[in-house]
C-alpha cells in the first residue's frame, strides 16, 4: 500500500460513475482500475472507449455500466474519437453554443489498442495537442480475442500466440514502454500507476484532467485469467510488479521525472515470476537476464529523476 | 440571387462548406480532394471561419475524428478520395450505425493496383453497402448546391445518417466553372441551425456504440436499413425547398431527350454532359436515343427509375468500376436488378470506360451505341459487359 | 428494461443509443460466485480496504460503519479476503 493512512478509503466519494453489474471476469483489477479512474474524475465527464474487455464487458446492448456520457466506435481510434469530441466541444463552446464547464475528455484503451493498432492514432492526438486524458489498461495481451501475445506482453511469458515451446520459450521481445512513447511526443503530464495503489492511481488522473494539453496515464491491469492466478491475487501481484521494480511508478510532469511509490528494497523478479501461470516455464537463466533488464531499466529510470534541469 | 463567379468547383465547394458555419472539419490530404481542405484551412487561420480544423495523421482518423465531433454535437465535414476512403472503411460502416449526420465530400478517384491518381468510381462503388445517403453531383454548380442539401438532409431530425456527396476528381475538383453563390440568407433559410437527436452530455448522459449480442444486432440492422429507406421522402422535400431557395431543381433520376427513345444511356456524375451530346447528335441523326442520369444512389430510387427507362427497349449502362470475376459492372448489376420483373424489361447492355481518367468522347458513346444495337437481349454474367476501348 | 431477446427493432433508440444510464445495474452478477465473503466484525477495523480493492462495486458502508458484501453482485473472487488488513473476511462456500 501507499503512504497512505489504511483508514483513507472511508473517505473517498461513495458514488460509483462505472456501476456494478458489469460481466469482467472474477477478480479483475482491469475493473477495477475503470472503476478508479471513473470515480477520480466524476461525472463532468466524456468517456471515449477501443473495443476490447471493458467496452464489451460494460456495454451489452441495451445495458450499459456507464453512468456518464461514454462512446465506443472501434478499437485503434479512440484518441481520435475523443480528439473529435473535444474539438466538438471546443468549438461549441467558442460559438456560444454550450457553457464551457471545463469537462474532462478521456480516452481508455487496453495495451493491445494503445501500444499496438491505435499506436498512430494516439500519436497524432498527442502531437496536436487536444486537451484530453488518455488512460491504458495494460493487461499485457489481448485478453479479449482469447490471451494472444501484444508488443506490450513483457518478455518470457506464455500466450495463445507466443507459447511456451520446446524451441520459443513464450514472447521473446521485451515490452514495449508506451510511458516513454507519450514523453516523447513532450505531453505535458505522463504516469504509470496500477490498482493495486489506488491513492496513487486517483491523483495521477485528478493530476491528469487538471493539466492542460495532453496526459497518459499507463495503468498495469492484473488479469488473472490470462496471467493464469487466482483472481483473489490481483492486488497482490500488481504490488509485486512494483516492488520488484518491473513497473515503477512515477509521473513525468513537462518532461521532470518523479518516483511517486518508493521502493527502497528491491524484491527480486523472481517472487513476482513465480506465481504466475503464464511464466511457470522460465528457467533460472531466463528469469536471471529479467532481473538484469528490470535492474538496468530501473537505473536509467532513477536516472532521470536525478536529471538537473 | 447569389452572386455568379468563375472559379474552381473545390474552392466554391469549401466556400459552399464554409457558408454552413460548419464546426469541425477533419481531413487528411489526398489528391485530388486537396484543393477542398487547403481553402477551408485557409478560411479558419484567417479567421473568415470558426470552426476547428483538424489535420489528422490519416484518413482512418478523420472518420474517427467526425464521428467523436459529430457525436458530440457538431457540424461535421470530412473529404477525402480513393485510397483515403479506403483507409477510413471501418469507420465509414460504422457511422451510420450510430447515426451520425456527417457530411462527406468524395473526389472519386480509382482505386490503386497500379496506383493511379485520376478519375473514375472504383473507391465509392467499394463502400455501396456502407449505409450512407449517396448523391452525384454533374457540375460544379451541383456540387455547390449539394453541399447545403448534403448538411440540411443529413442533419434532419428524421433522417440523421451522414451523407457522401461525390464529385468526380480533376474534371470536378480542378475546373473553373461559373458558380451561383447562395446568399447568407438562402442558407439561413434552407439550413436549420444543427439539432442533434443524442449528443454526449454529461448533464444527459448517454452510451453510444454499445455492443451488439446476436439476440439484437438483427434488430439493430433492420431499424438502420429503414432509417436510410426512410430518409427518401425527406431527400425529396429537401430537394423541393432548395427549388424553392435558388430556383434550381434536382430529382433522383434526371432525363434527357428520353421521349419515345428506345436506347436509353444511364450514367452517373460528370460523364453525364458528354453523353448528353453524344445523344443529341443521335437524335440529329434520327436515332430514338435518350440520356438517364442517376443522381441519388442510396437510398435506391426504384420508382423514378423504372418511370425513367419506360418504353424503352436498351439500356446501355456505363460503368466506370469493376465488379471482379462478377456481372460487369456494378451499376449495370443494380440497374438489372432494380428492373427484373418489370413488364416488358429492356436488355441491359454494359460498358466499362473512362477508367482512371481515361478520356471518352462523344464519338466512342456513339460507338457503344451502335455497339449495343448489335447485342441482344442480355444475360447476367460476365459475357455481356464489355472493357470498352481497351487493347487487345 | 427488456432484455435484448425482447426488443423489436421499432424498440431501438436512435443509432442504439443508450439513454439509461447504469441500466446494466439490474444485471445479477452474483450468482457466478461459488465462495462469499464473511465477515468478523469483531475483528474487523471499519477501514474500507475490502471496499476500496472490490472490482465488482459489491462491498458498501453499513450505517454502523462496517463494510459489506452485496451479494446480487459479489462474483466472490476473494481479493476483499486477500488484501484485509485484520484478516477478518474468511470466504465460505456457497451452499448448493
Amino acid at each position: 500500500m501507499e503512504a497512505v493512512n489504511v483508514y483513507a478509503a472511508r473517505i473517498l466519494e461513495k458514488q460509483e460513475y462505472f456501476k456494478p453489474g458489469h460481466r469482467a471476469c472474477q477478480g479483475c483489477a482491469e475493473a477495477l482500475a475503470v472503476r478508479l479512474v471513473a470515480k477520480a474524475l466524476g461525472n463532468n465527464v466524456i468517456v471515449a472507449s477501443a473495443t476490447g474487455c471493458m467496452e464489451i464487458i460494460s456495454s451489452p446492448l441495451p445495458f450499459t455500466n456507464w453512468d456518464v456520457p461514454w462512446i465506443h466506435v472501434a478499437f485503434e481510434n479512440t484518441a481520435a474519437v475523443l480528439s473529435g469530441a473535444e474539438s466538438a466541444y471546443k468549438a461549441l463552446a467558442r460559438k456560444g453554443r454550450i457553457k464551457d464547464r471545463g469537462t474532462v475528455f478521456l480516452g481508455m484503451g487496453g495495451d493491445g489498442a494503445t501500444t499496438d493498432i491505435g499506436l498512430q492514432a494516439l500519436s497524432g492526438a498527442f502531437e496536436r495537442g487536444h486537451s484530453f486524458v488518455y488512460v491504458c489498461y495494460d493487461n499485457e495481451a489481448y485478453m479479449n480475442t482469447g490471451i494472444q501475445r501484444s508488443s506490450s506482453t513483457p518478455f518470457g511469458a506464455s500466450t495463445t500466440t507466443s507459447p511456451a515451446g520446446k524451441k520459443v520459450p513464450g514472447q521473446i521481445t521485451w515490452k514495449k514502454n508506451m510511458a516513454e512513447i507519450a514523453v516523447a511526443h513532450n505531453v505535458p503530464y505522463v504516469a504509470t500507476a496500477c490498482a493495486s495503489y489506488p491513492f496513487d492511481l486517483m491523483e495521477k488522473v485528478q493530476k491528469a484532467a487538471r493539466t492542460p494539453g495532453p496526459a497518459y496515464i499507463h495503468i498495469l491491469s492484473v488479469c488473472p485469467t490470462g496471467w493464469r492466478i487466482p483472481p483473489s491475487k490481483s492486488i497482490w501481484i500488481g504490488r509485486l510488479a512494483v516492488e520488484t521494480g518491473i513497473f515503477p511508478l512515477f509521473e513525468v510532469e513537462d518532461g521532470r521525472y518523479r518516483i511517486t511509490v518508493d521502493v527502497p528494497e528491491m524484491r527480486p523478479v523472481e517472487e513476482y515470476l513465480k506465481p504466475q501461470g503464464r511464466f511457470r516455464h522460465l528457467t533460472p537463466e531466463i528469469t536471471a537476464r529479467i532481473q538484469e533488464r528490470v535492474d538496468f531499466e530501473y537505473r536509467k529510470l532513477v536516472a532521470k529523476t536525478q536529471f538537473k534541469f | 440571387m447569389g452572386k455568379r463567379v468563375g472559379i474552381e468547383v473545390s474552392i466554391a465547394a469549401a466556400d459552399a462548406v464554409a457558408s454552413t458555419d460548419v464546426d469541425v472539419v477533419a481531413a487528411y490530404p489526398i489528391t485530388p480532394q486537396t484543393h477542398i481542405v487547403e481553402h477551408l484551412s485557409e478560411l479558419v487561420n484567417n479567421g473568415e471561419l470558426d470552426a476547428e480544423f483538424i489535420p489528422v495523421e490519416s484518413e482512418h482518423s478523420a472518420m474517427s475524428v467526425c464521428c467523436g465531433s459529430s457525436a458530440a454535437g457538431a457540424r461535421t465535414f470530412t473529404c477525402t478520395s480513393s485510397q483515403g476512403l479506403a483507409l477510413m472503411n471501418e469507420i465509414v460502416f460504422i457511422a451510420p450505425g450510430l447515426r451520425l449526420p456527417i457530411v462527406m465530400i468524395l473526389a472519386n478517384r480509382s482505386l490503386s493496383g497500379p496506383l493511379s491518381i485520376w478519375n473514375d468510381h472504383t473507391d465509392v462503388m467499394s463502400i455501396r453497402d456502407c449505409g450512407w445517403i449517396q448523391v452525384f453531383a454533374e457540375t460544379g454548380q451541383e456540387v455547390y448546391d449539394h453541399v447545403l442539401f448534403s448538411f440540411r438532409v443529413a442533419e434532419d431530425p428524421a433522417v440523421s445518417l451522414p451523407v457522401i456527396l461525390n464529385m468526380d476528381g480533376f474534371i470536378l475538383t480542378h475546373v473553373i466553372e461559373p458558380i451561383e453563390y447562395w446568399e447568407p440568407e438562402q442558407v439561413k433559410r434552407y439550413l436549420p441551425d444543427f439539432k442533434p437527436v443524442n449528443a454526449l452530455d454529461p448533464d444527459r448522459p448517454t452510451t453510444v456504440g454499445a455492443f451488439g449480442l446476436p439476440g439484437i444486432y438483427s434488430e439493430a440492422k433492420k431499424a438502420q436499413d429503414e432509417a436510410l429507406i426512410h430518409s427518401k421522402e425527406h431527400i425529396l422535400k429537401a430537394w423541393e425547398e432548395l427549388g424553392q431557395v435558388v430556383g434550381r431543381h434536382y430529382k433522383p433520376v434526371e432525363t434527357h431527350l428520353t421521349e419515345g427513345a428506345e436506347t436509353v444511356f444511364l450514367t452517373m456524375g460528370s460523364i453525364g454532359q458528354t453523353v448528353a451530346m453524344a445523344v443529341e447528335r443521335l437524335r440529329d441523326r434520327g436515332e430514338p436515343a435518350g440520356l438517364v442520369k442517376l443522381r441519388l444512389w442510396r437510398p435506391f430510387p426504384f420508382e423514378e427509375l423504372r418511370d425513367a427507362v419506360r418504353g424503352a427497349k436498351r439500356i446501355i449502362v456505363i460503368d466506370r468500376a469493376i465488379s471482379y470475376g462478377g456481372t460487369g459492372g456494378p451499376v449495370a448489376s443494380e440497374i438489372r436488378s432494380a428492373l427484373y420483373g418489370e413488364d416488358h424489361m429492356p436488355a441491359v447492355t454494359n460498358f466499362i470506360c473512362g477508367l482512371a481518367g481515361r478520356d471518352v468522347t462523344p464519338d466512342d458513346y456513339i460507338a457503344m451505341y451502335e455497339r449495343s444495337l448489335e447485342m441482344t437481349q442480355s444475360k447476367v454474367g460476365q459475357e455481356d459487359s464489355v472493357f470498352y476501348g481497351v487493347r487487345e | 428494461m427488456k432484455s435484448e431477446e425482447e426488443l423489436s427493432w421499432k424498440d431501438l433508440e436512435v443509432g442504439c443509443v443508450i439513454s439509461d444510464p447504469g441500466n446494466a445495474s439490474q444485471y445479477r452478477t452474483g450468482d457466478w460466485r461459488s465462495m462469499r465473503p464473511v465477515v468478523d466484525k469483531e475483528h474487523c477495523i471499519r477501514c474500507g480496504v475490502c471496499y476500496i480493492f472490490c472490482p465488482d462495486m459489491a462491498i458498501h458502508k453499513t450505517p454502523e460503519g462496517y463494510f459489506e458484501a452485496d451479494l446480487y453482485y459479489c462474483k466472490g473472487c476473494g481479493i476483499c479476503q486477500q488484501e484485509c488488513i485484520t484478516g477478518c473476511i474468511s470466504m465460505v462456500p456457497e451452499e448448493e
